[in-house]
C-alpha cells in the first residue's frame, strides 16, 4: 500500500518526551491517564491502609505518631493534630480515588483509548483539547497534594471534614489556606472533567464511521457518551458550589452563612445535586467495559443491546433527580422524604434490567473463564450487593439509623471500591494485550483476583455488620464492642494491598516476557472494531474508515 | 484525518456546533448552580421550608380550642449585647395573635448595629408560624449602655393542625440569634493560631 505508507512518512511518530508532552493522539494521552490513574490510586489506596491500620485496635495507633513525623508537633499537640489528620486521610482518600484515580482510569483512560477505536474514527474531535485535559490534572493533584502540608483548623493541617466539604466547617471551621488549596485542585479537575467530556460528546456525536448508527453502537461508547452528558450537566454544580465556598471564605460573600441570610442546607443541595450523579459518572462506564466482556466470554452478542443502552440513559436521567436521599437526617419534610425514597427504588428497575441482561447473556453461552471474565463476573457479584444494601438504605426510616454509620460505607466501597474498581481493573486485562502488544501471565493475573476478590470483601463485608451495630464514620477511635470486625476488616485491607502488588508485578512481568498477544486474543466472541486491529494498535487507525453493514 | 479536504472542513464545522452547544450547557448549569441560591431563599419563604417563618400583615381567621405552647430562645453570635426573651414561653390557642418581648442591652461602650436572624423547630413549624410585627426584619442600633425592648407578634396558623407531622406538636421553639452587621470579614482572612492548644476549642465546630 504506497499511500499507507507515503501516509506514515507525513503523520511521523514523534519521539521522546515530546510525544508525550505535546501529544495529540488519543492512545498516547490514555495511556498516560491510565500511568496517572495507577499512581494515584497506590496514594489513596496507601492512605486508606494507613486508617484500617489505625482503625485495627481501638484507641490511637499510629495518627499521632504520622502527625509529629509529618508535621514535626509533639505531646498533646500530636494527638489533636493526628485526630485531625485521620480525618484528613478520609478526604483525601476520596477525593483522590473519585477525581484522580477512577475517574481518569475509566473515562480518560480506557474511553479515551477504545471509543475513537471502536466508533471507527481516527482521533478524538479536538486532539489539542485531549492533551489540555489531561495535562491539568497533574496540577490539580499536586495542588490537592500540596492542601496536606498547609494550616487548616487551628492547630491543624489539611482538609477534613469529607469530600463533601460541608459548610461550616468547610468555611469558618477551617481557615487556613488548605481549604483553598483543594476548592482550586477540585476547580482544575472539574476544568479537565468537562473539557473531555465536550470531546467524548463531539466525537460520539460526529465521528462515527459510515453505517455506525447510534443504535448499532458499542455499549462502552453508550456508556461513556452518557457519562459525558452527566459530566456536563452536574460538574458545573459543583464548580458553582466550590466557587461560593471559596468566594465565603475569601471575599465576605455569605451564600452559606446565616448572619448574611444564607443557608449551609443550601450547599448540601447544590453538592448532592452533583454527587449523586457523580457516583453514576464513576459507574455507567464500568457497565459499558462489563458487557463487552461478558459478551466477549460467553461468545454471544449482549442480551437486550437497546434495553441495556436505554437503561444507562435512563439510570443517568433518574440520577438527577434523587440527590436529598443524602439529607434525608438534614430536615427535609416528610413528603420530600417520601418523593426521594421513591425515586431513589426506582432506579433499581433500570439496574436491574442490566443485571440480569448480563446474566441472559452469559445464559447458554459457551462461558470461557479467562481473567478478564472472573473480573467481570466478580463486578456483577459485588455489585448486586452494593446494590442491594442501597435500595436498604434509600428507605429514609432506615437511613435515620444507618446514615453515617460503617453500614454507608460498606455500601459506597460495594458498589465503587469493589464495583467501579473490578470493572477498571476488568478492562486492563481486557484490553491490556490490545494496547500493548503484550499477553500477561494469565496465573499472575488471576492471582490477582483472587487476592484482592477475597481481600476486599474481608475489608467491607465485617464493614455492614460494624455498621447496623451502630459504628459511625469518620472516627479514629471507636468503643471496645467494635474490636473484633474492624480487625478482620484491617486484615482485608492488608490483603487488598499486597494484591496491588501483585498487581504491579503482573504488569512489570508482561512487559519483561513481551508474550506476543496477536490481534485478538480472545477469539470469535470479541467482535467490536478494536480486535479487527493489530496489537498494538498503529499510531493513526481507521485512515480507511471502516464500513458497518 | 480524512482523505478529502472538504469534508474535513464541514465535519470541523459540525465539531464546532456541538462543541459550542455542550459549551452553553456548560455555563447555563454555573448559572442554574448561582441561580440556586435566590430561589432557595425564595423557596424557603414561601414554604417555610428549614424553619423559615412567615411574615405576614393580617392576623388569623379563626382561633382553634388547642393549646400550644412557644418557647423562647435567644443568642448572640460574635455582638457585645446581652439578649435574652422577657418571658420562657407562653402557652396560647392556635390562631391567637400574641405578643412576646425580647430584650437587648449593649454592654459595650461603643454604639453597635445588630440584626437578628431566626428560625423555628420544628422545621416544619416554619411554613405556620406567621410573624406581623418582628424587630428582626430591620437592623437595630444601641448606644453603649442601652436597653432596648423588642417586640414580637405572631400567631400559629390553625391550618398546621392538618399537616400530619404537625398533628401532635404541643410546643414551638422561636429562636434568635443577633448578629453583628458590621465586621463580615472574610473567614480565610482570619488569623490561624498555630498553638496546638486551640484545637479543643474548635471541637464544637468539629462535631458539625
Amino acid at each position: 500500500m504506497a499511500h499507507a505508507a507515503a501516509h506514515d512518512d507525513h503523520h511521523h511518530t514523534p519521539r521522546g518526551w515530546v510525544r508525550w508532552v505535546y501529544s495529540t493522539n488519543h492512545k498516547d494521552i490514555g495511556t498516560l491517564y491510565l500511568i496517572f490513574a495507577i499512581i494515584a490510586g497506590i496514594i489513596g489506596g496507601f492512605m486508606s491502609v494507613m486508617m484500617r491500620w489505625e482503625l485495627a485496635e481501638p484507641g490511637i495507633q499510629i495518627f499521632h505518631g504520622l502527625a509529629s513525623m509529618v508535621y514535626g508537633v509533639d505531646g498533646d499537640a500530636a494527638l489533636d493534630a493526628g485526630k485531625h489528620m485521620f480525618n484528613v486521610f478520609t478526604t483525601m482518600h476520596a477525593l483522590i480515588m473519585i477525581f484522580f484515580m477512577v475517574m481518569p482510569a475509566l473515562i480518560g483512560g480506557f474511553a479515551n483509548w477504545m471509543v475513537p477505536i471502536m466508533i471507527g474514527a481516527p482521533d478524538m474531535a479536538f486532539p489539542r483539547m485531549n492533551n489540555i485535559s489531561f495535562w491539568l490534572l497533574p496540577p490539580a493533584l499536586f495542588l490537592l497534594l500540596t492542601s496536606f502540608f498547609v494550616p487548616s483548623a487551628p492547630g491543624a493541617y489539611g482538609i477534613g471534614g469529607g469530600w463533601t466539604m460541608y459548610p461550616p466547617f468547610s468555611t469558618t471551621g477551617q481557615p487556613g489556606p488548605a481549604m483553598d488549596l483543594a476548592i482550586l485542585s477540585l476547580h482544575i479537575a472539574g476544568a479537565s472533567s468537562i473539557l473531555g467530556a465536550i470531546n467524548f460528546i463531539t466525537t460520539i456525536f460526529n465521528m462515527r464511521a459510515p453505517g455506525m448508527t447510534l443504535h448499532k453502537m458499542p455499549l462502552f461508547a453508550w456508556s461513556v457518551l452518557i457519562t459525558a452528558f452527566l459530566l456536563l450537566l452536574s460538574l458545573p454544580v459543583l464548580a458553582g458550589g466550590i466557587t461560593m465556598l471559596l468566594t465565603d471564605r475569601n471575599f465576605g460573600t455569605t451564600f452559606f452563612t446565616p448572619d448574611g441570610g444564607g443557608d449551609p442546607i443550601l450547599f448540601q443541595h447544590l453538592f448532592w445535586f452533583f454527587g449523586h450523579p457523580e457516583v453514576y459518572i464513576l459507574i455507567l462506564p464500568g457497565f459499558g467495559i462489563v458487557s463487552h466482556i461478558v459478551s466477549t466470554f460467553s461468545r454471544k452478542p449482549v442480551f437486550g443491546y437497546l434495553g441495556m443502552a436505554y437503561a444507562m440513559v435512563a439510570i443517568g436521567a433518574v440520577g438527577f433527580v434523587v440527590w436529598a436521599h443524602h439529607m434525608f437526617t438534614s430536615g427535609i419534610s416528610l413528603d420530600a422524604q417520601r418523593y426521594f425514597t421513591f425515586a431513589t427504588m426506582v432506579i433499581a428497575v433500570p439496574t436491574g434490567v442490566k443485571i440480569f441482561s448480563w446474566i441472559a447473556t452469559m445464559w447458554g453461552g459457551s462461558i470461557s473463564m479467562r481473567t478478564p471474565m472472573l473480573w467481570a463476573i466478580g463486578f456483577i457479584f459485588l455489585f448486586t450487593i452494593g446494590g442491594v444494601t442501597g435500595v436498604q438504605l434509600a428507605n429514609a426510616g432506615l437511613d435515620r439509623s444507618m446514615h453515617d454509620t460503617y453500614y454507608v460505607v460498606a455500601h459506597f466501597h460495594y458498589v465503587l471500591s469493589l464495583g467501579a474498581v473490578f470493572a477498571i481493573f476488568a478492562a486492563w486485562y481486557y484490553w491490556f494485550p490490545k494496547m500493548t502488544g503484550y499477553m500477561y501471565s494469565p496465573f499472575i493475573a488471576r492471582a490477582h483476583f483472587w487476592i484482592t476478590f477475597i481481600g476486599v470483601n474481608i475489608i467491607f463485608f465485617p464493614q455492614h455488620f460494624l455498621g447496623l451495630s451502630g459504628m459511625p464514620r469518620r472516627y479514629i477511635d471507636y468503643p471496645d464492642a467494635f474490636a473484633g470486625w474492624n480487625m478482620v476488616s484491617s486484615y482485608g485491607s492488608y490483603l487488598s494491598a499486597f494484591g496491588v502488588l501483585v498487581f504491579l508485578v503482573g504488569v512489570f512481568e508482561a512487559f519483561s516476557k513481551k508474550r506476543i498477544a496477536g490481534a485478538n486474543p480472545w477469539g470469535e466472541g470479541a467482535t467490536t472494531l478494536e480486535w479487527q486491529l493489530p496489537s498494538p494498535p498503529p499510531y493513526h487507525q481507521w485512515e480507511q474508515l471502516p464500513r458497518i453493514k | 484525518m480524512s482523505v478529502e479536504p472538504n469534508m474535513d472542513r464541514a465535519k470541523q464545522n459540525n465539531n464546532r456546533v456541538v462543541a459550542a452547544v455542550c459549551v452553553a450547557f456548560f455555563g447555563g448549569m454555573v448559572g442554574m448552580a448561582y441561580a440556586a441560591v435566590p430561589l432557595y431563599s425564595l423557596f424557603c419563604q414561601v414554604t417555610g421550608y428549614g424553619g423559615t417563618t412567615q411574615r405576614t400583615t393580617q392576623y388569623a381567621d379563626r382561633i382553634l380550642d388547642r393549646d400550644i405552647t412557644i418557647r423562647f430562645d435567644a443568642n448572640t453570635a460574635g455582638i457585645p449585647w446581652k439578649f435574652e426573651p422577657v418571658a420562657r414561653s407562653v402557652t396560647i390557642k392556635i390562631g391567637e395573635t400574641t405578643q412576646a418581648h425580647y430584650t437587648a442591652t449593649n454592654l459595650s461602650d461603643k454604639p453597635v448595629t445588630g440584626r437578628a436572624t431566626f428560625n423555628v423547630t420544628p422545621d416544619l413549624a416554619g411554613a405556620y408560624f406567621n410573624k406581623v410585627e418582628c424587630f428582626c426584619f430591620t437592623d437595630t442600633t444601641l448606644k453603649p449602655g442601652e436597653t432596648l425592648d423588642m417586640p414580637v407578634v405572631f400567631y400559629v396558623d390553625p391550618d398546621i393542625v392538618d399537616l400530619p407531622e404537625m398533628k401532635d406538636v404541643k410546643t414551638i421553639t422561636l429562636s434568635y440569634t443577633m448578629f453583628p452587621t458590621e465586621g463580615d470579614k472574610p473567614v480565610a482572612s482570619a488569623p490561624v493560631e498555630d498553638d496546638g492548644k486551640t484545637v479543643s476549642n474548635t471541637e464544637g465546630k468539629l462535631g458539625g
